[in-house]
């Protein structure tokens, strides 16, 4: 073995006794990780190329197959990892960037597990969703100061456009490219079927899937990629994406092997140029030229439709929203540190930006504090694992949540992490043919609303728990969360009191 | 159609539009004063303005055609997909950024970042004519389409500014003159244009010659120099798994 040589990362352990060469695990692997010995009758396996999907272990009819985390390590050292060394090794080999997918994965807090939510008892009694009205619909727009009327007395009801979700989430932003058209179908078809909207990130709207466009969010990046007046006018709203959680201050960049058929055709890009998305707006360098952008975009919708700003959680955040909140836009999204994604490179994935939660938390006090929380709904990303998650963001001061990892899980993803390599073998992160007809449609959007309506019964029994039977009466209700071992500082950024106080 | 936006206040720029819109034929607009996003993601109409618009003039522009006899700001064209626009003066900076389709024509100098992020797709060629010069960044990450600058009156001085072609990735550049004074990255080729490379472009410079009332041969027999970028995939080998 030369000095190249990685040990692999996992192992494919195969139960002889099991396994009946039925070779299903060779036809499911992308990455041919199995062959078939006809010589000997048996199945071979390189680890190698193991992604640890666990797609051939889904699949295998007996049950036969287990991949496991390799034993074979480097000498333990706490300063130098064993991923850190085979970091080196990668780049020493290669001079490249290093690339990887999904969110931040290393152990860094995630402070919703340090969160507790209120729960009424003896007095202000619990509500029990199963018998009483319990209302999640949310509109996210900007709201009016206060009630106007005309000459009449009649309250006057032409406020900006909003957004009416059966629920405060939604689908965030994933490209046509970065993801598979199946993908896309079975968001599109889950967010109609719930009420609420699904994001086509920035790499155009499918012909296909204008039908949608009710629960469409159309997205306008710095490549400008399929935009254009019909794709403006499909949606229901229009998102200017100015960064993304997983790779802030960063630009996104989908190489020319993926620009193939329908992807070339939705981006309107020829085939097999790399489709770049430079880090900045080239014609965005202050909330002024922000606000140009917001009110082009309003303009060529005729006011119609809420214009979403998006930016990833960083250091600043607080001023910049409040920025944002004044440029015009009717919606801020912020995407966190560990949110999800097709590719980013290593350092900045699990080095840059800030958590969501002490984001949250800021944005919602800074623009409290300025009186202009009114102007903007906030909707949060990166990540919402679950419906307790949402429920804490909504009482930190969120109108909604977006989520991307969550709902790709219920489509099949295994977070392998592998995403780049575009052999996603659950059909998801691919534009392989043979792959992506593994996601049906029916199923993938069948789970997608399994998901949401478990996790809207499940917001509905915590909040009946706290005696609040409508998500409006949450947002923002700091009182009924608790901090579990966060420090004075973290508990003053979130605004909230230590358990037990 | 007359529209005078003399005193109309220049941030009503919804109003403006709004007239746009209403009015089935074609318009001309006087008094025109700093008004901004005139005919975005219009279609079907002639637009003539006499004074100066303001930033993001047809933006999203899709099939109308706008003359400006005047200066016009910035972002010209942004993201236009169809049509064309006439500007008899010189415009700010970053015009055409990221058009897909459809054609500016400048009569004076254009400011930072013309160009940039054009892109074409099949039939949609994007075309730009600056017939003066052009500032620094131009045609930057251009993915696509015919980006021609003619230097007409630049007193010998350079035609574009610093750093053309950062990240270009298709399309092409036509600038008039052998360029020897400009510094081209490494992942673009610049050498002196053919008389084939020059038919492609002669149309174009044809109908800047029509609006403009210059005499072609003046501009077409002078040298040009061509920029085409030597890959589509300008990042291929950047990264590595991990």
């Amino acid at each position: 073995m030369s000095v190249e040589f990685l040990y692999p990362e996992f192992e494919v352990i195969r139960n002889d006794n099991r396994c009946i060469a039925c070779r299903v695990c060779e036809r499911q692997c992308a990455n041919v990780v199995h062959s078939y010995d006809s010589d000997n009758g048996i199945m071979l396996s390189d680890e190698t190329k193991c992604v640890n999907c666990q797609r051939c272990v889904s699949l295998c009819p007996t049950r036969a197959l287990k991949i496991v985390k390799s034993d074979c390590t480097l000498r333990e050292n706490a300063n130098w990892k064993d991923a850190t060394i085979k970091e080196i090794y990668k780049q020493a080999n290669s001079g490249g960037v290093l690339l990887s997918s999904m969110g931040n994965p290393n152990p860094l807090p995630v402070y919703w597990d340090k969160i507790l939510i209120n729960a009424s008892q003896v007095t202000n009694p619990p509500i029990d969703p199963l018998r009483e009205p319990m209302e999640t619909k949310v509109f996210l727009g900007k709201k009016p100061e206060m009630i106007s009327r005309d000459e009449n007395g009649k309250i006057k009801c032409d406020i900006s456009p909003q957004l009416e979700l059966s629920m405060p989430i939604m689908f965030s932003a994933m490209s046509y490219g970065s993801i598979s058209y199946n993908a896309h179908e079975s968001l599109a078809r889950a967010a109609t079927e719930l009420g609420i909207l699904y994001n086509t990130g920035e790499g155009g709207l499918h012909e296909d899937f204008y039908c949608y466009g009710e629960n469409t969010i159309v997205q306008v990046a710095s490549g400008r990629f399929g935009v254009y007046k019909d794709y403006l006018e499909a949606g229901a709203a229009v998102e200017i994406k100015m960064g993304q959680g997983a790779k802030p201050g960063i630009g996104g960049h989908l190489p020319g092997t993926k620009i193939v058929g329908d992807v070339s055709r939705t981006r309107m890009i020829p085939e097999g140029s790399d489709a770049i998305s430079p880090a900045p707006h080239h014609d965005i360098y202050s909330i002024e030229d922000l606000r140009q952008l917001v009110l082009s975009l309003k303009e060529a919708t005729e006011y119609k439709k809420p214009v979403i700003v998006k930016v990833a959680a960083v250091h600043n955040i607080a001023a910049i929203a409040s920025g944002i909140a004044r440029s015009g836009a009717d919606i801020i999204a912020i995407d966190g540190f560990r949110g999800g994604t097709g590719a980013a490179p290593t350092r900045i994935r699990d080095n840059v930006g800030i958590p969501i939660e002490l984001a949250l938390a800021s944005v919602d006090q800074r623009l409290r504090d300025e009186g202009i929380r009114n102007n903007v709904s906030l909707v949060v990303g990166g990540s919402i694992r679950s419906a307790s998650d949402v429920v804490k963001a909504i009482a930190l001061g969120a109108d909604a949540c977006y989520v991307a990892t969550a709902a790709v899980l219920a489509l099949g993803c295994h977070l392998c992490r592998t995403c780049q390599s575009g052999k996603c073998n659950w059909g998801i992160a691919t534009q392989r043919p043979e792959l992506v007809k593994r996601l049906n449609p029916d199923i993938g959007s069948k789970r997608l609303v399994n998901l949401m309506t478990a996790w809207r019964h499940e917001i509905k029994e915590l909040m009946g728990g706290m005696g609040i039977n409508s998500i409006e009466s949450l947002r923002g209700n700091r009182l009924m969360l608790r901090g579990i071992g966060l420090n004075e500082k973290e508990l003053q950024i979130l605004g909230i009191s230590h358990a037990g106080e | 159609m007359l529209i005078d936006v003399t005193y109309l206040d220049y941030l009503d720029h919804k109003g403006l539009n709004d007239k746009l819109r209403e009015s089935s034929e074609d318009c001309t607009i006087i008094g025109c004063c700093g008004q901004r996003f005139i005919a975005a993601g219009m279609s079907d109409k002639n637009i003539t303005i006499d004074g100066v618009p303001g930033n993001a003039l047809g933006a999203y522009l899709n099939g109308a055609s706008i003359t400006v006899n005047a200066n016009a700001q910035d972002a010209v064209g942004d993201t236009m997909n169809e049509g064309r626009i006439i500007i008899h003066g010189n415009i700010g900076d970053a015009a055409g950024y990221a058009m897909r389709g459809g054609k500016i024509f400048v009569k004076g100098n254009a400011g930072y970042r013309a160009g940039i992020h054009m892109k074409q797709y099949k039939d949609k060629i994007p075309v730009m004519v600056i017939g003066g010069t052009a500032g620094s960044f131009l045609g930057e990450y251009q993915a696509g389409g015919v980006i021609v600058i003619l230097g007409l009156d630049s007193d010998e001085k350079r035609i574009v500014g610093n750093f053309p072609c950062t990240g270009m990735h298709g399309g092409k550049m036509f600038l008039r003159g052998k360029c020897s004074d400009i510094n081209f990255p490494k992942q673009v080729t610049a050498r002196e244009a053919s008389a084939k490379d020059m038919s492609e472009i002669r149309a174009y410079v044809e109908e800047f010659c029509e609006y403009f009332k210059t005499n072609i041969d003046d501009i077409m027999n002078s040298p040009f120099t061509i920029v085409t970028p030597d890959s589509s995939n300008p990042f291929k080998q950047m990264y590595v798994a991990n």
